[in-house]
């Protein structure tokens, strides 16, 4: 088990939300779409030119450019 | 205030909305919900009525209204912005909230996705905290069961405490349960207890301290736990409306900012701060979504959404990715062009045999000369003009179009196309407004509303007429097909057609990245800032509503449009190519004028005129620059492409002509309706004016670069 970025988070692969580092309106919007501490996410893809991803995110499938990946921090499962 | 001492107009605090009721006793009914959950067709579904803001992609931005009955009670559906939550980080949820606050509606029913209803919670428990009488209505329960998704509505039902509807809102009879279970609620044959959500002891405590003041204050005009909640929470936006709301200074009241500065207190001494409390609000609402969603809702199958995947991983992919995003563009066009052509012909046969039968009426009843002129040479031969050269690609571009909006490609879109905004510091959902662009950029400018940051918005407001409006297409199409495919027809040359108006919109979408990118090194320096997209589920078009949706709420509208602008401007051309200054017409007079400058861009004075003239809506330059020619008493009768070309080619036109003209259609200043919607949504004329400035200025560069390189080289 290591602690990563959502960004080290490849297509196909799970993981578990720790912590958001992000602050102000994006922290806001993440927590808004359900990252909260615990939550599963899955890497479903990246776009065409690489960034942004998309993640499945409890049922919902949400886009996230990496900048803002880098602020949430996950454990690899 | 409110319900009690208006019969028929509310006013709503700050929502810009007057309630409009039909009788006094109409009960008031706000329909929230996340946005694509099929909001809007439950508002459709429900008072038969066309939602013109819902129909294109930017969604419900105002709130909207409308009329039904049940045999009990008469209603006025209010559809307020699509949300994912009510805590006003943006204008919509800011609109949302205050209406389900401070509007007083009598039901708030909260619209969700049934295919993803934990997402939806999130929104339904803030609806409970602020309004008593809340119905869940879960929508796209057809989907769910498509996704093997089951929904166990009783068990939500007893666990929000408030009644939970199924329905599949695009199937007719689908949504009279919901209106069953609305009589009952404002009957109060049911009586809701609405889950109230526990927040962590520490929050409790500080709430604990304030609410008996705030509940002593208000009373039940507002909920006093959710209030205190929001007052410890600091939001700021809501404090100005309950000032509002409540017609007195509430917030220096001594006795609250006691007991607040109490409540305070208590979330000190637990170090909380206001970051750590919006999140362990937020926080204690997603679990308790969780919690409500568990055993409730099972998904039966493993990957139950394995065919959406697959179709992402087609569509989204590094290698198939752009070349389906534009060939999926070519095809639109294909289609259009290849599908116009014959009814194009057919209209303009049949108008025109209908202008001789006037010719001849007029000439019956003995009419002078200049009333013939204007009326039929002027009015009417533009107007057929226009609805024949318009009036079909329009109906075949806004249904194809629509279809891809609602099978849910245009996210994707954004989705292929965020880094490259992203390097131009701007925001991928730029892509969507260019995608409203093409069906009308005023539409593309009011869509700008789904960026949230301001910069960004400004950029895609400022570049989105370099995609060219559905009034441009034709125009395009139209030259594209003359000067370089042939009119001979067939499948080899609409296809041409096609290919080429696509690498017209691509050149268009290329200097839309570099306009975008200048403006953000100079004007609106900035970085790009953060933002998420979501990318809603595929779903299965509607194609029969499709069509009737989009051919009478958009190409009826943008027509009709056309034609309120389109005849007094052929009356106007008219009576300019006929009245004569010295020895030549006030047309020429004009057209000489400008023919300086015209030339140097590659066109003639007659072109630019057009477009000049075709400032109210951009249908209009073709038939301008066809009347102004025949004016000077070439051809007088004019019914296909074929003499189209002839008269163009005898006044002047060449390749070269025929391209600038296509490149200064594509780039030159907003039509006025645009600009008026620029004015609306920036409020300011200096960006109103920067936005006709800036693709005027390219548009005339590119001309007069294009055509000298092409005298020099060619």
């Amino acid at each position: 088990m290591n602690t990563n970025s959502l960004n080290d988070i490849n297509p196909g692969e799970h993981a578990i939300v720790n912590t958001l580092l992000s602050t102000g309106s994006m922290r806001r919007r993440l927590l808004d779409i359900g990252l909260v501490e615990n939550t599963n996410v899955e890497c479903l893809g990246r776009s065409p030119g690489g960034d942004p991803s998309a993640f499945l995110i409890r049922g919902a499938v949400i886009a996230i450019r990496s900048e803002d990946c880098k602020n949430v921090i996950v454990t690899r499962q | 205030m409110g319900l009690t001492n208006s019969s028929i107009g509310i006013k709503a605090v700050d929502s810009g909305l007057e309630i409009k009721k039909q009788l006094p006793g109409d009960k008031v009914i706000a329909l929230a919900g996340n946005p694509n959950v099929g909001k809007s067709t439950v508002f459709n579904g429900l008072t038969g009525m066309n939602q013109h803001t819902g129909n294109w992609p930017g969604k419900t931005v105002t709130n909207a209204q409308g009329y039904c009955s049940t045999k009990n009670h008469s209603y006025v559906l209010v559809d307020i912005p699509g949300t994912y939550s009510l805590m006003a980080h943006s204008a919509e949820e800011e609109v949302a909230r205050n209406f389900i606050c401070f509007g007083e509606p009598d039901v708030v029913v909260v619209v969700c996705d049934a295919t993803c209803l934990e997402r939806n919670l999130n929104l339904v428990l803030q609806t409970l905290e602020i309004s008593k009488n809340v119905i869940v209505c879960i929508n796209l329960m057809d989907e769910a069961k498509r996704k093997h998704i089951k929904i166990d509505l009783n068990a939500i039902s007893k666990r929000l405490g408030v009644p939970v509807v199924g329905a599949v809102a695009r199937k007719k009879n689908s949504l009279s349960t919901l209106m069953e279970v609305v009589d009952k609620v404002v009957d109060g044959n049911i009586k809701a207890t609405p889950l109230s959500i526990q927040y962590p002891k520490e929050i409790e405590e500080a709430i604990g301290v304030l609410e008996p003041v705030v509940k002593n204050k208000v009373g039940e005009m507002l909920n006093s736990r959710w209030l205190s909640l929001k007052l410890l929470d600091q939001d700021e936006s809501l404090v100005r409306e309950i000032n509002t709301y409540l017609g007195y200074d509430f917030l220096n009241d001594e006795e609250l900012n006691e007991a607040y500065a109490h409540g305070k207190s208590i979330l000190d001494s637990y170090k909380i701060d206001s970051d750590l409390l919006k999140d362990k609000i937020v926080s204690s609402l997603v679990r308790k979504a969780e919690e409500v969603c568990l055993g409730a809702v099972t998904f039966e199958k493993e990957g139950y959404n394995a065919s959406d995947r697959k179709i992402d991983k087609i569509l989204t992919s590094k290698v198939t990715g752009y070349p389906i995003m534009l060939a999926l563009l070519a095809l639109v066009f294909w289609l259009t062009i290849t599908g116009a052509n014959y009814p194009s012909q057919m209209l303009a046969d049949g108008l025109f045999w209908v202008q001789d039968r006037l010719t001849e009426f007029f000439q019956y009843m003995n009419a002078p000369n200049w009333l013939h002129g204007i009326l039929v040479l002027g009015v009417f031969r533009v107007l057929a003009w226009v609805v024949s050269v318009m009036l079909p690609p329009m109906a075949i571009f806004f249904p194809l179009f629509t279809l891809l909006e609602d099978a849910g490609y245009l996210p994707r879109v954004a989705y292929n196309l965020d880094k490259s905004f992203k390097r131009c510091c701007a925001c991928g959902k730029q892509a969507l407004t260019m995608c409203m662009g093409f069906g009308c950029n005023a539409a593309g400018i009011v869509g700008c509303r789904i960026i949230d940051s301001p910069r960004e918005r400004l950029l895609a407001i400022l570049t989105n007429n370099f995609v060219p409006c559905n009034g441009r297409f034709p125009t395009l199409i139209a030259i594209l097909t003359m000067f370089f495919v042939g009119t001979a027809g067939g499948a080899y040359s609409s296809i041409v057609s096609a290919l080429l108006l696509t690498s017209i919109i691509v050149l268009g979408i290329f200097v839309t990245f570099a306009v975008t990118k200048i403006l953000s090194k100079t004007l609106l320096k900035g970085v790009p800032s953060s933002f998420t997209l979501e990318l809603p589920p595929y779903r299965k078009p509607q194609i029969g509503k499709v069509i009737v949706r989009s051919i009478f709420d958009r190409t009826l509208f943008v027509l009709g449009r056309a034609i309120v602008v389109a005849a007094p401007a052929g009356m106007v051309i008219w009576l300019m190519a006929n009245i004569t200054v010295g020895d030549t017409s006030v047309l020429n007079h004009c057209a000489s004028f400008l023919d300086p400058l015209a030339r140097l861009m590659g066109l003639d004075g007659v072109i630019l005129l057009a477009f000049i003239l075709g400032f109210p809506a951009n249908e209009i330059v073709v038939p301008i620059i066809i009347m102004a020619y025949m004016s000077q008493g070439s051809i007088l009768e004019l019914d296909s492409l074929v003499e189209m070309k002839e008269l163009f080619v005898n006044n002047g036109w060449t390749w070269i002509t025929a391209i600038c003209t296509m490149l200064f259609s594509l780039m030159h200043w907003p039509c006025s309706t645009t600009l008026l919607t620029i004015k609306k949504e920036t409020g300011s004329w200096k960006w109103t004016a920067l936005a006709a400035g800036i693709p005027t200025a390219v548009g005339i560069m590119s001309c007069i670069f294009f055509a000298t390189a092409a005298r020099i080289f060619l």
